[in-house]
């Protein structure tokens, strides 16, 4: 009964109640979370991943500016109804460049981890302008003003820098390109080789149908067109990353 | 608990807290709850032993059954294959006429190839597979690239204008802005109407012909039927692509519309579009 009769003593001192608490708390939180940042299997080893291009990532502003995660996930569940439907469920490594990741937990619309490459881009830019041109049954908005609206350039690079202080791997090499890159990319008629290299099996051309203007809808086609497309599975074994 | 103070009233013991002289009973908690409590203890020890649970150094602790979210899967998806495994096997070895003459075979790869439509080809061609504007509707007999069993696989393989795919059907209808000139563009539209409907000035369908014949013509046939070699659409029939109208095929000469289908082998498989081409042979217009 001795250590049980001090239990007074919590109870009549806020700030000794405070600091055992945290105590208490921070153990559940680290036997819960510190593992998974040494664990050798929490992020699968998988070859193809790579940055997002300056495209790309603007992009993936645009989805997450506009809110797209309210409706729709990137997480295919391993399940045997998600696999059928979308493919090779996901794995940790494909969203280790995303910051922050875009998982989602509601499905208003069909998960989009793998949305990359199944559809045209012109496709795209009728279902986001009018959704219920190429599907009757779409409860999507429209995003038409995506398309009128020129995308912003200006500082590229800086969205490159902040997501290298977060650990992405960009080189200095990208960030210095990044601006040509950006442009480079929605462009038929521009030399394509720099970004091919920096960023292999990125999508290239005119996205959005007006190859003369880079417009916030090129940078969404453009992101919405590799999404899940980078890891080679051909060389994943499953096997191996089994959890 | 130094001055244990028993309650006249109730005859229960108090827990030695006093409030301004109220005082708290210390009755203890119901039995099944302390029990039940008990019990959980026992069951989360159970399943750390059973369960991956506990982090080591490298990995966690995998559990005595082995279980995992991803191997269950993988279990379920090979039963589930195995269940089908003679239609596959037989669908995978088969020809697609061979498919199309078995009546068994047949149901099983329609019903298949319309469960895998409706996952990955209803969003363009519609959930009935009726099309919309600019995406073909699969239910007529009006076909770009054919609509034989091997035509259909070919397409639904490797796409159209899929820059992934060497295999894929390309062709490209030019701009004609700089071509003809804008009144000679109205009258070739004009002539294009006259085939089917009533064009806006009867009076441009004589020199639209003659345009149509020289600059059309080698695509679309002289008699306007199309080519499927080029995927050139049927420009006599009713059934249009981008719109009817006189200012649709307008539009259509001056910036053409070129459909993009991706190439599904690679991602959905060989059976898979075998099954495919066979529900979209079977949808009505199948030759």
């Amino acid at each position: 009964m001795s250590i049980l009769d001090k239990h007074a003593l919590l109870e009549r001192n806020a700030t000794l109640l405070l600091v055992g608490s945290l105590l208490v708390v921070s153990i559940g939180g680290i036997v819960e979370i510190a593992p998974l940042f040494y664990l050798e299997n929490t992020i699968e080893k998988v070859e193809g991943m790579r940055p997002y291009s300056p495209l790309e990532l603007a992009g993936r502003d645009i989805y997450i500016r506009e809110g797209c995660y309210v409706c729709h996930s990137q997480m295919i569940r391993p399940f045997r109804d998600e696999v059928e439907r979308y493919g090779h469920y996901s794995l940790a490594a494909e969203s280790m460049y995303d910051h922050p990741f875009q998982w989602g937990s509601k499905r208003t619309g069909p998960d989009l981890a793998r949305v990359g490459d199944r559809y045209s881009n012109e496709w795209h830019v009728q279902h986001l302008i009018e959704p219920r041109s190429v599907v009757p049954e779409s409860v999507m908005p429209s995003y038409a003003f995506l398309k009128a609206t020129p995308l912003d350039v200006r500082n590229v690079a800086g969205q490159l820098k902040a997501n290298r202080a977060v650990g992405v791997p960009y080189s200095d090499e990208m960030v210095e390109n990044a601006t040509a890159d950006i442009k480079a990319q929605a462009d038929p008629n521009a030399d394509t080789s720099g970004v091919e290299a920096r960023y292999p099996k990125a999508k290239l051309g005119d996205f959005d149908g007006d190859p003369q203007r880079l417009t916030e809808m090129d940078a969404l086609v453009a992101y919405l067109q590799m999404l899940g497309t980078l890891v080679d599975f051909s060389t994943y074994d499953d096997t191996t990353g089994y959890r | 608990m130094a001055d244990k103070h028993v309650d006249e009233i109730s005859g229960v013991e108090t827990t030695g807290h006093e409030w301004d002289g109220i005082r708290e009973l210390n009755n203890p908690m119901p039995r099944w709850w302390v029990y039940t409590f008990y019990a959980t203890i026992v069951w989360a020890i159970g399943y750390m032993v059973v369960y991956p649970a506990v982090p080591l150094l490298t990995d966690a602790t995998k559990g005595v059954i082995g279980y995992s979210s991803r191997g269950e899967l993988s279990v379920e998806l090979s039963d589930a294959k195995a269940a089908q495994a003679g239609n596959l096997e037989k669908i995978a070895a088969s020809s697609l006429d061979q498919i199309i003459a078995d009546p068994q075979l047949h149901q099983f790869a329609v019903a298949a190839g319309a469960s895998a439509f409706k996952v990955n080809c209803a969003q363009c061609h519609g959930s009935g597979a009726a099309g919309s504007a600019g995406f073909p509707n699969l239910n007529d007999d009006d076909w770009l690239w054919g609509g034989k069993p091997e035509e259909i696989y070919q397409t639904v393989a490797h796409g159209i204008r899929y820059t992934g795919d060497d295999d894929t059907r390309v062709s490209e209808m030019p701009s004609f802005t700089e071509i003809l000139k804008p009144e000679e563009i109205k009258q070739t539209a004009a002539y294009v109407v006259s085939l089917t409907g009533t064009p806006s000035d009867a009076a441009m369908v004589e020199p639209g012909k003659a345009l149509f014949e020289a600059n059309c013509a080698s695509c679309h046939g002289a008699d306007a039927k199309g080519n499927r070699e080029f995927g050139a659409p049927d420009l006599a029939d009713a059934l249009w692509l981008n719109g009817s109208s006189e200012q649709a095929i307008i539009a259509q000469m001056k910036a053409p519309k070129h459909g993009v289908m991706p190439a599904w082998l690679p991602r959905l498989g060989d059976t898979t579009v075998k099954q495919l081409a066979v529900f979209v042979h079977s949808l009505g217009g199948g030759e």
